[in-house]
């Protein structure tokens, strides 16, 4: 019998469908391996183990986990700054001893791999910096976790809008309305509630009108995105200062979301803190991200809106309307945006102030291509992000020797080394900012 | 169901592409659209399917008026269709392509990919088609995309059903079997147009014939009607279907392949110690079932490969290991398989396809500049000697027929100054008489002293161009040997047993 054959790769084992017939069998023979993970992995890994570890700080650092106050208190975890980044430069070098076993197989370094190494690297950089003083642990975290909020939002946005093929520029801008309607409304209302709704319908105008101009008129969505943004800035500011900076009482005091603690998780030292002690803007983020996850993948919903981004005419030809699936997806996307901008002020410092978004929504832009146009990716750079910022924050509180400019900057520089080597060739949705056009 | 369309006619700025048609099919009748490229066939069934607009016109199913404004309405209205250029996401599975529009669901929203499996291997054993609903739609050889879109339509019972092009990239054995499904398909009442530019296919399996020619209908044939009167009706002239061509005259040109050995990232063997030698003047055609490294192959000449080893000589220069830059530079013509992918940029226009792999220097560069009105000369002659149907130079070339896209692609290489030309599907969606062009110029090109590749999965095409055939089986050549030599004995060597 003769047919035409197919190869399937999947992960490292060969099928091949069709047995009558099929190309030559696996030979073990020199193909060139990749090992351009294992290399990246063991060079950082031999840094941080000579800087921080063998060239380390000898004093003592102690790593605090609770606050007198907690109902459950743990003892600081007191180490040797020294040994402790000599142990974990160790572990390091032993994942990337793995990535190397893996590489030597030709298989792919695994993310449950990398992950735990990026943590080891935070906590020796973490452990050296406090030398000779105490880390706060769960400040850290939880402090991380605030900044991230936003971000993690702008980013989820992103992550819609570009899987269905509209590239979000705006998200920055549907930050800044989201913060000024939450404070606005929440003020004049006294009802934060209706500053969370009116936050999303903030962020939802902000897409439509990016909608209408990229979706129905078909204008460069990356300009009208930058427009968007420039307009947002102009009427918050002029708002801001015509009305909100004298009556500041009146339309810029909304209070801020209270902390609503879980019961007894909240009480779990550390994560109990950090994950169960938050506000509704911060629970509703720990339930956006799985809930976006399964909706673009496991729903017929997010297969439809994947394939409008990914080959528009293919999803047209059955029986997608291209246009539409767009046009509530990026208005959806603009709501989740808009609470992002929402946990700016009320759920956060609780007043709106100028500007605040302060490139946020570009950093998220960045979160969206580091994590693959995937919601759980996109939200631990968005994480990383947040961390950094609080990172460099604590470092100047305990009073680091190192410039703060220089400790701000590592994080940034170990995500370029990890964009580089480790995240590999990133492909976004095919038609991500190209216009549908029907004959 | 029955099927009429009433005075359909659809322009594209100045251009008709359909002037007032009017058709009718019965139920349950295999009704075969011929016609040359750029007739207006695809633009036909895309507006019956609801993808274009017509400007004028009506659609009439079972006797009443529809209209549909957009191609959801007409699978509503239970029309399917498969496209000339598939309509799959290169980065879904199998089954994530067959479901797509009319998911099975639990909870009325999760996706069923087990029920999508199952469909998708329920349809293709009920067809004989072979596929695996897991794999990824990018990473399958053209020949199973096309089962997919045909599994996609068959999956949708639609009660018309339009094929445009489908036996295009498929075996002979694979488009004897669609001929077998769409039989059974008409006999229970399925209504069928096909759309196909090889003749013996209708002949065998029309039950009427319709046939186009820049936008209108100019005439019916039974399917009794020969080959050669087919071709006549179809360009308006005669074709002649047999390729002249001489005793090769060789030449000092040198075009010389030894142990050539592919491998993928795996390890796996994909060419398999492949050596030939083609002289200047000759032409030596591949032969094989597809999916047998002949893509590989064309690949690893061009230098789009990596992980090759062995040896490539054109007129004694080694070539493996040179940038594919090189590798054009020393004068070798290449048609990619795949047009649409490979072959040319559908956001440029015809003109700026012409040029596009001689985009440095002569003749169409002078540092920096492009010396835009040689090209307009160069495209026009072209456009007019390739007849290539296009509304000018300027036209995008994704908005040509199929078969125009190809043209350009094939005047492009075969315009540049060759040592080397290899041509992989070269006729693939061209018409009789373009066929019949394309061929003279490929002999042409081989009496110009030049050592002519040529990979094609159609015998006829193989048998008729080449001086000798060489045979692919599982990445290894199972043999050279004369034209001349039977099919029977081709169609076993194709089976991977040795001459
Ligand atoms: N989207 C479009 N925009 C402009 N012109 C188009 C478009 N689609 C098709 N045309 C033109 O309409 C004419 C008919 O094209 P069509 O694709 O229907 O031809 P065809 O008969 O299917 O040819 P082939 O056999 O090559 O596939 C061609 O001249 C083509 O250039
Ligand atoms: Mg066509």
């Amino acid at each position: 019998m003769v047919e035409s054959t197919l190869h399937e790769r999947t992960g490292e084992e060969v099928t091949t469908v069709n047995a009558t017939q099929g190309l030559a069998a696996p030979v073990a023979i020199d193909v060139p391996r990749s090992w351009k993970t294992p290399i990246v992995l063991g060079v950082l890994a031999l840094i941080w183990l000579i800087c921080f570890g063998i060239f380390g700080d000898a004093r003592t650092v102690a790593f605090g986990w609770s606050d007198t106050s907690d109902a459950i208190v743990l003892p600081d975890f007191v180490v040797n700054s020294k040994t402790f980044c000599l142990t974990i430069g160790i572990l390091m070098l032993a994942i990337a001893v793995v990535a190397t076993w893996l590489a030597s197989q030709r298989r792919k370094v695994p993310m449950w791999l990398i992950i735990p190494f990026g943590v080891l690297l935070v906590w020796s950089l973490v452990g050296w910096v406090g030398a000779g003083g105490r880390v706060p642990v769960e400040f850290l975290l939880t402090g991380a976790l605030a900044l991230s909020t936003p971000v993690v939002f702008g980013a989820l946005s992103g992550v819609i809008g570009e899987r269905v093929g509209v590239v979000n520029i705006a998200i920055e801008g549907q930050l800044l309305i989201g913060a000024f309607a939450a404070a606005v409304t929440g003020s004049i209302t006294g009802s934060l509630t209706l500053g969370i709704i009116a936050a999303m319908i903030g962020g939802a105008l902000v897409s439509l009108v990016l909608a209408a101009f990229s979706i129905v008129y078909l204008v460069d969505q990356v300009i009208v995105g930058v427009v968007l943004n420039a307009l947002a800035i102009g009427i918050t500011n002029f708002l801001y200062a015509s009305v909100l900076n004298d009556n500041s009482a009146e339309y810029n005091f909304p209070g801020t979301l209270p902390f609503l603690p879980i019961p007894f998780l909240s009480d779990i030292p550390v994560i109990g803190g950090v994950l169960f002690n938050q506000r509704i803007t911060t629970y509703a983020m720990f339930v956006l991200v799985p809930l976006v996850y399964v909706v673009l993948f496991k729903t017929k919903w997010g297969l439809r809106i994947r394939a409008v981004g990914e080959h528009p005419l293919a999803a047209d030809t059955v029986g997608i309307n291209v246009k539409r699936t767009r046009f509530w997806t990026v208005t959806v996307a603009g709501m989740i945006a808009g609470l992002g901008g929402g946990a700016l002020t009320i759920g956060s410092v609780g007043a709106f102030v100028r500007e605040m978004s302060a490139g946020q929504g570009y950093i998220a832009l960045a979160a969206v291509i580091l994590g693959r146009w995937n919601p759980w990716l996109a939200a631990c750079a968005a994480l990383l992000f947040g961390f950094s910022r609080n990172f460099r924050i604590w470092a100047g509180q305990a009073g680091s020797t190192i410039p703060s400019d220089l400790i701000a900057m590592t994080p940034y520089l170990v995500t370029l080394i990890a964009v580089a080597g480790l995240v590999g060739h990133a492909r976004g949705p095919a038609a991500a900012g190209r216009p549908y056009i029907k004959q | 169901m029955k099927l009429e369309l009433r005075g359909i006619t659809k322009r594209f700025g100045a251009l008709v592409a359909n002037d007032h048609i009017s058709l009718t099919i019965e139920p349950g009748e295999i009704h075969c659209l011929l016609g040359e490229n750029g007739a207006g066939k695809s633009t036909l069934m895309n507006v019956l399917y609801g993808l274009y607009n017509a400007d004028e016109g009506q659609i009439l199913l079972d006797d009443t008026a529809v209209t549909f404004s957009g191609p959801g309405d007409a699978m509503a209205a239970g029309i399917g269709m498969v496209h000339q250029h598939f309509m799959l996401i290169p980065v879904f599975t199998v089954a994530e392509n067959v479901m797509l529009g009319h998911e099975p669901t639990r909870a009325g929203t999760l996706l069923d990919l087990p029920a999508a499996r199952a469909l998708v291997r329920e349809i293709s054993q009920r067809f004989g088609f072979e596929v695996d609903p897991d794999a990824l739609v990018e990473d399958l050889p053209v020949g199973v995309q096309q089962r997919v879109e045909i599994i996609k339509a068959l999956a949708r019972d639609a009660r018309v059903l339009v094929l445009d092009e489908p036996t295009a990239v498929l075996t002979p054995q694979e488009t004897d079997e669609l001929m077998v499904i769409m039989r059974g398909l008409a006999a229970s009442g399925t209504s069928i147009v096909f759309i196909t530019h090889k003749l013996r296919e209708v002949r065998e399996v029309a039950d009427r014939i319709t046939v186009m020619r820049l936008g209108k209908i100019v005439g019916t044939a039974s399917p009794t009607s020969s080959t050669s009167e087919l071709a006549e009706l179809m360009v308006g002239r005669a074709v002649d279907l047999t390729v002249k061509k001489d005793e090769p005259q060789f030449t000092a040109k040198e075009f010389d392949v030894a142990h050539l050995t592919a491998l993928d990232a795996l390890g796996n063997h994909l060419l398999d110690d492949v050596s030939f030698t083609i002289r200047g003047g000759e032409v030596l055609a591949i032969a094989g079932v597809q999916g047998n490294g002949q893509t590989e192959l064309t690949e690893a000449i061009l230098g789009l490969r990596s992980h090759v080893s062995g040896s490539i000589r054109l007129n004694g220069t080694e070539l493996v290991g040179s940038s594919v830059r090189k590798v054009l530079d020393a004068g070798v013509g290449f048609v990619p398989e795949d047009r649409q992918k490979d072959g040319i940029i559908g956001e440029f226009t015809v003109a700026e396809n012409l040029m596009l792999d001689r985009s440095t220097g002569n003749p169409f560069a002078s540092g920096l500049n492009i010396k835009f009105g040689y090209l307009e000369d160069f495209a026009s002659s072209a456009i007019t000697e390739f007849d290539i149907r296009t509304q000018g130079t300027d036209t995008l070339a994704g908005r040509l027929s199929g078969g125009n896209q190809q043209k350009v692609v094939l005047a492009r290489e075969l315009s540049r100054d060759l040592q080397l030309f290899i041509a992989s599907q070269p006729t693939r969606g061209l018409d009789v008489g373009s066929i019949e062009f394309v061929h003279d110029r490929i002999i042409a090109t081989r009496d110009a002293g030049i050592p002519v590749l040529i990979v094609s999965t159609e015998l006829d095409e193989v048998v008729s161009l080449a001086d000798r055939i060489a045979v692919m089986y599982r990445g290894k050549i199972v043999g050279i040997v004369d034209a001349t030599t039977s099919r029977t004995t081709l169609g076993e060597m194709m089976a991977g047993i040795a001459a």
